[in-house]
């Protein structure tokens, strides 16, 4: 190997510009493919993570996932049977028993559970009006399950506790309206039902339309206030492992009856979305080192052609065909790894340079920085591509080479 | 003197729509301490009868014995193993490696065949070059190099792994006269002293002069106005 490799190695060397031209295509090709997919991968993971934090793992709906089925239906499965004037029974919406369903759902392990009640309402302030979600929550529990304690900028969810007439509003919603903690402001449920309500502490999440949008009050008001007593219209869980939803979801959807719909079920047009994006990603950043391979693949070829004389003494000399096609082998080889360590480097270099840009995106009022993953895994696949390429493009030249005869090559010289 | 190397009614066909024979039933024998030139007219096949001898390339009819073992039940593998260990060659156009100097281009074969250490096999590749007299260019690649220079090279790189033959092709055709005779004087010196048996194919009289026996080809076969000829050891 070691005399392979010292060929290999002088065959390079003696074509220093080719061969930095070939190195150049494997250094950019990697430095690109690292840098593209750092801040391919990164913007993925900030947006899940954003949908994972910000979001419920999972959601118990006032609903089920497949319609009540006729009793007729139950009793007789096999008969052909037709119902006619179904009428829907009329009752108030909501998750019935919840506290029992509640105590199900937190005897699963590894999981914290809120409940609320979420409706549309319309704040009323000086005369304006702003239509908003109102969440009846419990915030003790709230607070387990949601980073809304985080992106408190006045007071906290436990004001709520200590003035059960208290509503916490977004500071979108403050600056729209000019109020201030301690401001009450009129709140009007759907049925015209009104209650005023101070201000008691202000959230900023940095969205504006959620800043804008959303409220939060005690579940016993907002009960009260949309004539839902006892009721809730959803279950907010949130899990120690995130990715374990589908599974608990289902476990719960089974134990409670309710519809629990996982962040991923809920996501999955996202995530598949973000699948295919990954594989254009891919398949761009590798067309740039399958672009380089070719300039291996040009320079192996002609080192093979010009040296077909030499390869020709070192068969007649005791060579091997295997032990030639390796010399070239090492030639792509050498090219992949000094290019791959290389073009990490730069590819570090350019990650480095990516993180420091920062940007305003529409609708976001903080500056943010481009997210860029630094996970090992791009790293390896970075300079395996490159390898691959490098070995691959070789790997024809090399071939030819090993099939040099050489009585074909000394007769021709002589 | 035992006999190195038996052909047995070799003959090599090259096959196409006209099959063409370049060598055709040859029958030789040469032994150790044993100088042999083949002579002809250009085209006649004395190349091809030494890649065959060489193991190069394989008879279409015949055997070749080297040593003593029949190398027509040999693989490509063994063939190349054996031609690394038994034979050295030595070519018109000498076919040093560019990118090593004398010295490297000399260990090659110590180095494949791996039989004596690095550094016993530098102290053997130094002692070949100066012996051979070109001690003082080990270090410099073929290209600082005159023609009588690297054939020496080229000769001491043959003898790197202490083969049984050296089969030289045309060695002095690409040199002057004053450099082919001593590249002549070497390979029978070999002869002479190390016993090492010379097969070469030539052109040129003044080297096949000193040959202990002179073989003419003629279209393929051994001409028998040359064959057996044993001239008279001519002194110098």
């Amino acid at each position: 190997m070691a005399i392979a490799f010292d060929i290999a190695l002088a065959h390079l060397t003696n074509r220093k510009r080719q061969t930095l031209v070939s190195l150049g295509g494997v250094v950019l090709g990697v430095a690109f493919f690292l840098a593209v997919s750092s801040l391919m991968r990164g913007s993925e993971k900030d947006f899940l993570k954003r949908l994972v934090d910000n979001s419920p793992h999972i959601t118990v709906y006032d609903e089920y996932r497949h319609p009540n089925v006729q009793p007729a239906l139950l009793r007789w499965p096999d008969a052909a049977i037709e119902v006619h004037n179904v009428k829907p029974q009329r009752e108030t919406r909501g998750i019935r028993g919840w506290p029992q369903r509640m105590a199900f759902i937190e005897a699963q392990p590894g999981l914290r559970a809120a409940p609320v009640l979420t409706d549309s309402a319309v704040i009323d302030f000086a005369g304006r009006q702003q239509g908003v979600q109102l969440s009846g929550v419990v915030p003790d529990k709230m607070k387990g399950v949601s980073t809304l304690e985080e992106k408190m900028v006045v007071g906290s969810l436990d004001a709520l506790t200590a003035n059960p007439n208290g509503i916490i509003v977004g500071q979108g919603l403050i600056d729209k309206f000019s109020l201030h903690p301690g401001s009450v402001v009129s709140v009007v449920a759907g049925d015209g039902e009104a209650r005023p309500l101070r201000v008691v502490g202000v959230f900023r999440t940095g969205n504006s339309s959620y800043d804008e949008g959303q409220a939060f009050v005690l579940l016993k008001r907002a009960q009260s206030l949309f004539g839902r007593e006892n009721r809730i219209n959803r279950v907010v869980i949130q899990l120690d492992d995130p990715y374990a939803a589908q599974d608990v979801a289902q476990t719960i959807e089974a134990g409670v009856g309710y519809k629990s719909v996982s962040w991923i079920e809920a996501s999955e047009d996202i995530l598949s979305l973000l699948v295919v994006r990954n594989i254009v990603m891919y398949s761009v950043v590798s067309a740039i080192l399958v672009v380089a391979s070719f300039g291996i693949y040009n320079t192996i070829s002609t080192i093979v052609l010009e040296k077909t004389r030499d390869i020709a003494i070192l068969k007649s000399m005791g060579f091997h065909a295997r032990d030639i096609r390796r010399i070239f082998l090492l030639q792509g080889l050498i090219v992949g790894a000094i290019g791959s360590t290389l073009g990490l480097l730069l590819g570090i270099g350019l990650m480095k340079v990516l993180e420091r840009v920062e940007i305003k995106p529409p609708g976001i009022v903080e500056i943010v920085h481009l997210p860029l993953w630094w996970g090992p895994e791009q790293y390896a696949m970075a300079a395996a591509f490159a390898m691959l390429s490098c070995v691959a493009a070789s790997s024809l030249p090399a071939r030819r080479a090993g099939r040099v005869h050489p009585v074909d090559i000394l007769r021709g010289a002589a | 003197m035992t006999e190195v190397m038996r052909a047995e009614h070799v003959t090599r066909t090259l096959e196409g729509e006209v099959p063409v024979t370049l060598v055709r039933n040859v029958n030789l024998s040469v032994e150790s301490g044993e100088f042999v030139c083949i002579m002809g007219p250009s085209g006649s096949g004395k190349s091809s009868l030494l890649y065959l001898l060489g193991l190069l390339d394989a008879p279409t009819e015949g055997r070749v014995f080297v040593a003593g073992e029949d190398t027509s039940t040999f693989d490509d593998d063994r063939l190349s193993d054996f031609r690394l260990a038994r034979l050295g060659y030595v070519f018109q156009f000498h076919f040093l490696l560019n990118e090593f100097s004398a010295l490297e281009n000399v260990l090659l074969p110590m180095r494949k065949l791996g039989r004596v250490a690095e550094e016993a096999a530098r102290e053997r590749a130094a002692q070949l070059l100066a012996r051979l007299g070109v001690g003082d260019q080990a270090g410099k690649r073929p290209g600082q190099l005159s023609g009588g220079q690297r054939q020496r090279v080229a000769i001491a790189r043959a003898l790197a792994n202490d083969p049984l033959v050296i089969l030289a092709d045309e060695p002095t055709g690409n040199l002057d006269s004053v450099s082919g005779t001593n590249v002549r004087d070497i390979l029978r010196d070999l002869t002479r002293e190390l016993g090492k048996a010379v097969v070469a194919v030539t052109h040129d009289a003044n080297f096949a002069s000193v040959a202990d026996r002179r073989i003419g080809i003629v279209d393929g076969e051994v001409d028998l106005g040359w064959t057996g000829a044993r001239p008279a050891p001519s002194g110098t």
